[in-house]
Protein backbone atom coordinates (compact mmCIF):
# COMPACT_ATOMS: atom_id res chain seq x y z
CA UNK A 1 0.00 0.00 0.00
CA UNK A 2 1.78 3.23 -1.37
CA UNK A 3 0.41 6.67 -0.39
CA UNK A 4 -0.24 9.02 -2.84
CA UNK A 5 -1.22 13.12 -1.80
CA UNK A 6 -1.92 14.98 -5.00
CA UNK A 7 -2.96 18.61 -4.87
CA UNK A 8 -5.05 19.66 -7.90
CA UNK A 9 -7.65 23.36 -8.02
CA UNK A 10 -10.70 21.58 -8.79
CA UNK A 11 -11.49 24.86 -11.08
CA UNK A 12 -9.63 27.18 -12.74
CA UNK A 13 -9.70 29.93 -15.56
CA UNK A 14 -8.77 29.36 -19.04
CA UNK A 15 -5.27 29.63 -19.75
CA UNK A 16 -4.63 30.48 -15.85
CA UNK A 17 -1.21 28.83 -14.76
CA UNK A 18 -1.77 26.28 -12.01
CA UNK A 19 0.05 24.83 -9.55
CA UNK A 20 0.20 21.05 -8.88
CA UNK A 21 2.11 19.64 -6.14
CA UNK A 22 2.61 15.62 -6.28
CA UNK A 23 4.20 13.36 -2.71
CA UNK A 24 4.58 9.88 -2.73
CA UNK A 25 5.44 7.80 -0.32
CA UNK A 26 8.95 5.65 -1.12
CA UNK A 27 12.06 5.39 0.58
CA UNK A 28 14.10 6.09 -2.55
CA UNK A 29 17.12 3.41 -0.62
CA UNK A 30 20.33 4.96 -2.88
CA UNK A 31 22.22 1.76 -2.85
CA UNK A 32 24.91 3.61 -1.05
CA UNK A 33 24.22 2.61 2.11
CA UNK A 34 24.83 0.01 4.34
CA UNK A 35 22.81 -1.67 6.94
CA UNK A 36 24.23 -2.80 10.86
CA UNK A 37 25.66 -5.50 10.08
CA UNK A 38 28.18 -4.11 6.94
CA UNK A 39 26.18 -5.70 4.14
CA UNK A 40 25.09 -3.07 1.25
CA UNK A 41 21.05 -1.96 1.14
CA UNK A 42 19.96 -2.68 -2.19
CA UNK A 43 19.53 0.56 -4.65
CA UNK A 44 15.23 0.79 -4.70
CA UNK A 45 14.31 3.81 -6.22
CA UNK A 46 11.73 5.71 -8.68
CA UNK A 47 12.98 6.52 -11.99
CA UNK A 48 10.71 8.31 -13.34
CA UNK A 49 7.74 10.27 -12.91
CA UNK A 50 5.52 11.87 -15.76
CA UNK A 51 2.25 13.83 -15.29
CA UNK A 52 -0.53 13.39 -18.33
CA UNK A 53 -3.30 16.19 -19.15
CA UNK A 54 -6.05 14.16 -21.26
CA UNK A 55 -3.21 11.89 -21.90
CA UNK A 56 -0.93 14.53 -23.27
CA UNK A 57 2.53 14.50 -21.53
CA UNK A 58 2.94 18.05 -19.76
CA UNK A 59 5.83 17.44 -16.84
CA UNK A 60 8.17 14.65 -16.67
CA UNK A 61 11.02 13.92 -14.35
CA UNK A 62 14.06 11.44 -14.50
CA UNK A 63 14.87 10.30 -10.61
CA UNK A 64 18.42 9.90 -9.81
CA UNK A 65 19.80 7.99 -6.35
CA UNK A 66 20.20 11.24 -5.06
CA UNK A 67 16.85 12.29 -4.20
CA UNK A 68 15.47 12.18 -0.80
CA UNK A 69 12.73 9.59 0.36
CA UNK A 70 8.50 10.28 -0.11
CA UNK A 71 10.42 12.68 -3.20
CA UNK A 72 7.72 15.65 -3.44
CA UNK A 73 7.38 17.68 -6.69
CA UNK A 74 5.69 21.28 -7.27
CA UNK A 75 5.03 22.04 -10.92
CA UNK A 76 2.88 24.24 -12.89
CA UNK A 77 0.78 23.81 -16.15
CA UNK A 78 -1.19 26.10 -18.68
CA UNK A 79 -5.04 25.46 -18.25
CA UNK A 80 -6.37 24.64 -21.32
CA UNK A 81 -9.09 22.98 -21.04
CA UNK A 82 -11.47 20.66 -18.44
CA UNK A 83 -9.81 16.97 -18.14
CA UNK A 84 -8.05 14.00 -16.48
CA UNK A 85 -4.24 15.10 -14.98
CA UNK A 86 -2.76 11.55 -14.22
CA UNK A 87 0.18 11.34 -11.92
CA UNK A 88 2.64 8.13 -12.58
CA UNK A 89 5.72 7.22 -10.94
CA UNK A 90 7.52 4.02 -12.24
CA UNK A 91 10.55 2.20 -10.39
CA UNK A 92 13.45 0.81 -11.62
CA UNK A 93 12.06 -2.75 -11.34
CA UNK A 94 9.22 -1.17 -13.78
CA UNK A 95 6.46 -1.10 -11.07
CA UNK A 96 4.49 1.73 -11.83
CA UNK A 97 1.91 3.70 -9.13
CA UNK A 98 -0.83 6.46 -10.60
CA UNK A 99 -3.34 8.49 -9.04
CA UNK A 100 -5.78 10.84 -11.14
CA UNK A 101 -7.56 14.51 -9.98
CA UNK A 102 -9.75 16.11 -12.50
CA UNK A 103 -9.84 19.74 -13.01
CA UNK A 104 -12.20 21.64 -14.61
CA UNK A 105 -11.71 25.05 -16.74
CA UNK A 106 -14.06 27.88 -17.00
CA UNK B 1 45.09 22.58 60.85
CA UNK B 2 42.41 20.12 60.41
CA UNK B 3 43.84 16.88 58.93
CA UNK B 4 41.19 15.11 56.47
CA UNK B 5 41.41 10.99 57.22
CA UNK B 6 43.07 9.32 53.69
CA UNK B 7 38.98 8.41 53.22
CA UNK B 8 37.94 11.46 53.13
CA UNK B 9 40.46 13.01 51.37
CA UNK B 10 39.74 10.51 48.44
CA UNK B 11 36.15 11.23 48.68
CA UNK B 12 37.03 14.86 47.94
CA UNK B 13 39.38 13.79 45.25
CA UNK B 14 36.83 12.21 43.82
CA UNK B 15 34.05 14.74 44.09
CA UNK B 16 36.50 17.43 42.50
CA UNK B 17 36.82 15.17 39.40
CA UNK B 18 33.35 13.84 38.94
CA UNK B 19 31.68 16.37 36.43
CA UNK B 20 29.77 19.43 38.51
CA UNK B 21 26.90 17.83 40.31
CA UNK B 22 23.88 18.22 38.48
CA UNK B 23 20.00 18.88 40.17
CA UNK B 24 16.91 17.01 40.72
CA UNK B 25 14.10 19.16 39.72
CA UNK B 26 11.93 18.84 37.00
CA UNK B 27 11.58 21.36 34.25
CA UNK B 28 9.73 24.62 35.47
CA UNK B 29 5.79 24.38 33.22
CA UNK B 30 6.57 28.20 32.58
CA UNK B 31 9.88 27.39 30.31
CA UNK B 32 8.06 24.33 28.40
CA UNK B 33 8.94 24.71 24.72
CA UNK B 34 7.81 22.08 22.17
CA UNK B 35 10.73 20.86 20.11
CA UNK B 36 9.22 22.89 16.98
CA UNK B 37 10.57 26.39 18.32
CA UNK B 38 13.91 24.97 18.25
CA UNK B 39 13.81 24.01 14.78
CA UNK B 40 15.09 26.33 11.34
CA UNK B 41 12.12 28.51 9.64
CA UNK B 42 12.67 26.04 6.96
CA UNK B 43 12.07 22.94 8.26
CA UNK B 44 9.21 24.72 10.62
CA UNK B 45 7.64 25.03 6.95
CA UNK B 46 7.79 22.24 5.78
CA UNK B 47 6.03 20.62 9.55
CA UNK B 48 3.39 23.55 9.18
CA UNK B 49 2.23 23.16 5.34
CA UNK B 50 -0.22 19.88 5.77
CA UNK B 51 0.66 19.02 1.96
CA UNK B 52 4.40 19.13 1.60
CA UNK B 53 4.49 17.26 5.18
CA UNK B 54 5.54 13.89 4.68
CA UNK B 55 3.80 12.69 8.03
CA UNK B 56 0.69 12.81 6.09
CA UNK B 57 1.26 10.12 3.91
CA UNK B 58 0.95 7.99 7.15
CA UNK B 59 -2.03 9.47 8.47
CA UNK B 60 -4.06 9.33 5.10
CA UNK B 61 -3.04 5.66 5.04
CA UNK B 62 -4.35 5.28 9.00
CA UNK B 63 -7.57 7.02 8.00
CA UNK B 64 -7.92 4.65 5.23
CA UNK B 65 -6.98 1.53 7.44
CA UNK B 66 -9.14 3.13 10.34
CA UNK B 67 -12.14 2.95 7.71
CA UNK B 68 -12.00 -0.41 6.21
CA UNK B 69 -12.61 -3.69 7.79
CA UNK B 70 -10.26 -6.58 8.27
CA UNK B 71 -11.82 -9.69 7.31
CA UNK B 72 -15.10 -10.23 9.61
CA UNK B 73 -13.63 -7.58 12.47
CA UNK B 74 -15.37 -4.53 12.87
CA UNK B 75 -13.57 -1.51 11.12
CA UNK B 76 -12.35 1.12 14.16
CA UNK B 77 -14.96 3.96 12.65
CA UNK B 78 -17.61 1.91 13.30
CA UNK B 79 -17.33 1.78 16.85
CA UNK B 80 -15.08 5.01 17.21
CA UNK B 81 -17.51 7.11 14.08
CA UNK B 82 -15.12 9.50 12.45
CA UNK B 83 -12.46 9.36 15.06
CA UNK B 84 -10.92 10.06 18.60
CA UNK B 85 -10.84 13.69 18.58
CA UNK B 86 -8.31 14.60 21.66
CA UNK B 87 -7.73 11.45 22.61
CA UNK B 88 -4.10 10.78 21.90
CA UNK B 89 -3.48 13.68 24.05
CA UNK B 90 -4.41 11.98 27.40
CA UNK B 91 -1.62 8.95 26.57
CA UNK B 92 -0.04 7.28 28.22
CA UNK B 93 -3.12 6.53 30.41
CA UNK B 94 -4.31 3.52 32.63
CA UNK B 95 -6.58 0.61 30.90
CA UNK B 96 -9.79 0.56 33.00
CA UNK B 97 -9.97 -3.11 32.87
CA UNK B 98 -6.48 -4.65 33.23
CA UNK B 99 -5.34 -1.34 35.17
CA UNK B 100 -2.05 -1.52 32.83
CA UNK B 101 -0.76 1.57 31.67
CA UNK B 102 -1.06 1.61 28.11
CA UNK B 103 0.43 4.09 25.50
CA UNK B 104 -1.15 5.13 22.00
CA UNK B 105 0.38 2.52 20.63
CA UNK B 106 -0.54 -0.04 23.00
CA UNK B 107 -4.01 1.17 23.06
CA UNK B 108 -4.88 0.74 19.02
CA UNK B 109 -3.04 -2.91 19.85
CA UNK B 110 -5.60 -3.73 22.85
CA UNK B 111 -8.50 -2.78 20.09
CA UNK B 112 -7.68 -5.04 17.58
CA UNK B 113 -7.01 -7.92 20.35
CA UNK B 114 -9.89 -6.92 22.37
CA UNK B 115 -12.60 -5.34 19.93
CA UNK B 116 -11.94 -6.91 16.54
CA UNK B 117 -10.14 -10.26 17.74
CA UNK B 118 -7.19 -9.60 15.41
CA UNK B 119 -3.54 -9.70 16.45
CA UNK B 120 -1.50 -6.99 17.56
CA UNK B 121 0.50 -4.94 14.94
CA UNK B 122 4.62 -4.99 15.49
CA UNK B 123 5.61 -1.70 16.70
CA UNK B 124 7.42 0.10 14.35
CA UNK B 125 5.02 -1.32 11.01
CA UNK B 126 3.72 0.47 8.79
CA UNK B 127 0.39 -0.09 9.67
CA UNK B 128 0.72 0.82 13.50
CA UNK B 129 2.57 4.27 13.06
CA UNK B 130 -0.31 5.18 10.14
CA UNK B 131 -3.03 4.11 12.65
CA UNK B 132 -1.24 6.07 15.40
CA UNK B 133 -0.64 9.12 13.68
CA UNK B 134 -3.77 9.53 12.21
CA UNK B 135 -5.65 9.00 16.04
CA UNK B 136 -2.72 11.22 16.92
CA UNK B 137 -3.28 14.17 14.42
CA UNK B 138 -6.62 14.41 15.94
CA UNK B 139 -5.54 15.51 18.86
CA UNK B 140 -3.26 18.50 17.01
CA UNK B 141 -3.51 21.80 18.76
CA UNK B 142 -4.91 20.27 21.63
CA UNK B 143 -2.90 20.59 24.95
CA UNK B 144 -1.45 17.35 26.29
CA UNK B 145 -2.99 16.18 29.82
CA UNK B 146 -1.91 13.09 31.32
CA UNK B 147 -2.67 12.03 34.58
CA UNK B 148 -0.29 10.43 37.13
CA UNK B 149 -2.34 9.72 40.29
CA UNK B 150 -4.16 6.68 41.21
CA UNK B 151 -2.77 3.67 39.27
CA UNK B 152 -0.56 5.52 37.08
CA UNK B 153 1.64 7.08 40.19
CA UNK B 154 4.12 4.31 40.19
CA UNK B 155 4.68 4.68 36.75
CA UNK B 156 5.18 8.10 36.55
CA UNK B 157 7.69 7.38 39.24
CA UNK B 158 9.59 4.81 37.44
CA UNK B 159 9.27 6.82 34.26
CA UNK B 160 10.60 10.11 36.30
CA UNK B 161 13.47 7.73 38.11
CA UNK B 162 14.64 6.52 34.44
CA UNK B 163 14.73 10.53 33.27
CA UNK B 164 17.04 11.58 36.13
CA UNK B 165 19.37 8.21 35.99
CA UNK B 166 22.38 8.26 34.51
CA UNK B 167 23.29 5.68 31.72
CA UNK B 168 25.56 4.29 29.19
CA UNK B 169 29.35 4.79 28.67
CA UNK B 170 29.40 8.22 28.44
CA UNK B 171 27.05 8.04 32.04
CA UNK B 172 23.89 10.90 31.35
CA UNK B 173 21.07 11.26 32.08
CA UNK B 174 18.16 12.60 29.86
CA UNK B 175 17.62 15.43 32.19
CA UNK B 176 21.73 16.47 31.88
CA UNK B 177 20.40 17.17 28.03
CA UNK B 178 16.89 17.78 27.91
CA UNK B 179 16.72 19.92 31.53
CA UNK B 180 20.03 21.33 32.40
CA UNK B 181 21.53 21.54 28.71
CA UNK B 182 18.44 22.68 25.81
CA UNK B 183 19.34 25.81 23.96
CA UNK B 184 23.03 24.42 23.60
CA UNK B 185 24.84 22.86 20.75
CA UNK B 186 25.71 19.35 20.52
CA UNK B 187 27.29 18.16 17.47
CA UNK B 188 25.10 19.68 14.93
CA UNK B 189 22.11 20.20 16.54
CA UNK B 190 20.45 22.16 19.35
CA UNK B 191 19.38 20.33 22.32
CA UNK B 192 15.74 20.72 22.92
CA UNK B 193 13.33 19.83 25.84
CA UNK B 194 13.08 16.49 24.50
CA UNK B 195 9.41 16.20 24.67
CA UNK B 196 7.17 13.82 22.80
CA UNK B 197 4.30 16.28 21.33
CA UNK B 198 5.36 15.66 18.01
CA UNK B 199 5.17 12.10 17.58
CA UNK B 200 5.09 9.93 15.67
CA UNK B 201 7.49 12.22 13.84
CA UNK B 202 8.89 12.62 10.55
CA UNK B 203 12.74 12.47 11.60
CA UNK B 204 14.80 13.85 8.19
CA UNK B 205 17.76 11.26 9.73
CA UNK B 206 15.28 8.61 9.05
CA UNK B 207 13.67 9.39 6.16
CA UNK B 208 10.28 8.40 7.13
CA UNK B 209 7.96 8.63 10.30
CA UNK B 210 8.84 7.18 13.60
CA UNK B 211 7.73 6.04 16.75
CA UNK B 212 8.87 8.35 20.12
CA UNK B 213 10.00 5.17 21.24
CA UNK B 214 12.76 4.74 18.17
CA UNK B 215 13.34 8.65 19.68
CA UNK B 216 14.15 7.54 22.66
CA UNK B 217 16.27 4.48 21.69
CA UNK B 218 18.49 6.99 19.46
CA UNK B 219 18.86 9.07 22.96
CA UNK B 220 20.15 6.04 24.75
CA UNK B 221 22.29 4.64 22.08
CA UNK B 222 23.83 8.03 21.85
CA UNK B 223 24.81 8.22 25.40
CA UNK B 224 26.03 4.22 24.52
CA UNK B 225 23.87 2.94 26.90
CA UNK B 226 21.40 -0.24 25.38
CA UNK B 227 18.86 0.58 24.55
CA UNK B 228 15.45 -0.94 25.45
CA UNK B 229 13.18 -2.90 22.72
CA UNK B 230 10.25 -0.89 21.19
CA UNK B 231 6.99 -0.79 23.30
CA UNK B 232 8.87 -1.79 26.26
CA UNK B 233 7.31 -1.53 30.02
CA UNK B 234 10.27 0.96 30.97
CA UNK B 235 9.95 3.32 27.80
CA UNK B 236 5.75 3.46 28.36
CA UNK B 237 6.45 4.61 31.98
CA UNK B 238 8.92 6.99 30.53
CA UNK B 239 6.74 8.10 28.34
CA UNK B 240 4.15 8.75 30.83
CA UNK B 241 6.99 11.27 32.75
CA UNK B 242 7.69 12.86 29.44
CA UNK B 243 4.12 13.93 29.03
CA UNK B 244 3.32 14.88 32.15
CA UNK B 245 6.30 17.06 32.17
CA UNK B 246 5.05 18.25 28.68
CA UNK B 247 1.63 18.91 30.33
CA UNK B 248 -0.17 21.97 28.51
CA UNK B 249 1.75 22.19 25.55
CA UNK B 250 -0.11 21.57 22.12
CA UNK B 251 0.24 17.86 19.87
CA UNK B 252 1.70 18.40 16.92
CA UNK B 253 2.21 15.20 15.28
CA UNK B 254 2.89 14.59 12.66
CA UNK B 255 5.95 16.60 13.83
CA UNK B 256 8.80 17.14 11.02
CA UNK B 257 12.10 17.11 13.40
CA UNK B 258 15.60 16.66 12.08
C1 LIG C 1 -15.97 -3.13 18.64
C2 LIG C 1 -15.69 -1.75 18.96
C3 LIG C 1 -14.28 -1.21 18.78
C4 LIG C 1 -13.45 -1.34 17.70
C5 LIG C 1 -13.69 -2.11 16.42
C6 LIG C 1 -12.28 -0.55 17.98
N1 LIG C 1 -12.39 0.01 19.22
FE1 LIG C 1 -11.14 1.36 20.01
N2 LIG C 1 -12.21 1.36 21.72
C7 LIG C 1 -13.37 0.65 21.95
C8 LIG C 1 -13.74 0.77 23.35
C9 LIG C 1 -14.95 0.10 24.02
C10 LIG C 1 -12.76 1.58 23.95
C11 LIG C 1 -12.64 1.98 25.44
C12 LIG C 1 -11.58 1.09 26.08
C13 LIG C 1 -11.98 -0.35 26.14
O1 LIG C 1 -12.99 -0.66 26.79
O2 LIG C 1 -11.30 -1.17 25.50
C14 LIG C 1 -11.85 1.97 22.90
C15 LIG C 1 -10.79 2.84 23.07
C16 LIG C 1 -9.97 3.30 22.06
C17 LIG C 1 -9.02 4.37 22.19
C18 LIG C 1 -8.77 5.20 23.43
C19 LIG C 1 -9.82 6.28 23.53
C20 LIG C 1 -9.66 7.11 24.77
O3 LIG C 1 -10.33 8.15 24.83
O4 LIG C 1 -8.90 6.75 25.67
C21 LIG C 1 -8.38 4.49 20.99
C22 LIG C 1 -7.28 5.48 20.64
C23 LIG C 1 -8.95 3.49 20.10
N3 LIG C 1 -9.91 2.81 20.78
C24 LIG C 1 -8.54 3.29 18.80
C25 LIG C 1 -9.04 2.26 18.01
C26 LIG C 1 -8.49 1.92 16.72
C27 LIG C 1 -7.33 2.63 16.04
C28 LIG C 1 -9.21 0.85 16.26
C29 LIG C 1 -9.00 0.05 14.99
C30 LIG C 1 -7.68 -0.56 14.87
C31 LIG C 1 -10.24 0.56 17.26
N4 LIG C 1 -10.08 1.42 18.31
C32 LIG C 1 -11.21 -0.41 17.12
C33 LIG C 1 -14.06 -0.05 21.00
C34 LIG C 1 -13.59 -0.38 19.75
C1 LIG D 1 23.70 13.69 25.19
C2 LIG D 1 22.50 14.46 25.27
C3 LIG D 1 21.18 13.71 25.26
C4 LIG D 1 20.75 12.78 26.18
C5 LIG D 1 21.49 12.22 27.37
C6 LIG D 1 19.41 12.46 25.79
N1 LIG D 1 19.04 13.16 24.67
FE1 LIG D 1 17.23 13.22 23.84
N2 LIG D 1 17.92 14.37 22.36
C7 LIG D 1 19.20 14.85 22.26
C8 LIG D 1 19.35 15.56 21.01
C9 LIG D 1 20.62 16.24 20.50
C10 LIG D 1 18.11 15.47 20.35
C11 LIG D 1 17.74 16.04 18.97
C12 LIG D 1 17.48 17.49 19.05
C13 LIG D 1 16.34 17.76 19.96
O1 LIG D 1 16.59 17.89 21.19
O2 LIG D 1 15.17 17.77 19.55
C14 LIG D 1 17.22 14.77 21.25
C15 LIG D 1 15.87 14.57 21.01
C16 LIG D 1 15.00 14.00 21.92
C17 LIG D 1 13.56 13.94 21.75
C18 LIG D 1 12.76 14.52 20.59
C19 LIG D 1 12.34 15.94 20.88
C20 LIG D 1 11.55 16.52 19.74
O3 LIG D 1 10.89 17.55 19.94
O4 LIG D 1 11.59 15.98 18.65
C21 LIG D 1 13.07 13.28 22.83
C22 LIG D 1 11.61 12.95 23.09
C23 LIG D 1 14.18 12.92 23.66
N3 LIG D 1 15.34 13.38 23.08
C24 LIG D 1 14.07 12.21 24.84
C25 LIG D 1 15.19 11.78 25.56
C26 LIG D 1 15.09 10.84 26.65
C27 LIG D 1 13.80 10.26 27.20
C28 LIG D 1 16.36 10.64 27.09
C29 LIG D 1 16.84 9.70 28.19
C30 LIG D 1 16.56 8.29 27.94
C31 LIG D 1 17.24 11.45 26.28
N4 LIG D 1 16.51 12.12 25.34
C32 LIG D 1 18.61 11.58 26.47
C33 LIG D 1 20.19 14.73 23.21
C34 LIG D 1 20.11 13.91 24.31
Amino acid sequence: MTSIRLSVPQTARKDEIIELKALIQHPMESGYRRGSRGEQIPRNIITRFECLYDGELVFSADFHPAIAADPFLKFYTRAVRSGTLEFRWTDQHGETWSDTASLSVT
Amino acid sequence: MIRLSPVLAFAALVAACSPSPTTDTDLPAADVRSGYTFLTAETQAMQDDSFANPGYLWVDRGAALFGSRAGDAPSCASCHGEGLTGAAATYPAIDAATGDLLNLEGRINQCRIRHQNLPALDYESDDLLALTAFVASQSAGVPISVSTDGAAAPHYRNGRDYFFTRRGQFNLSCHQCHDENWGKRLRGDTISQGHGNGFPAYRLEWQALGSLHRRIRDCDAGVRAEPKAFGDPKYIDLELYLSSRANGLEMESPAIRR
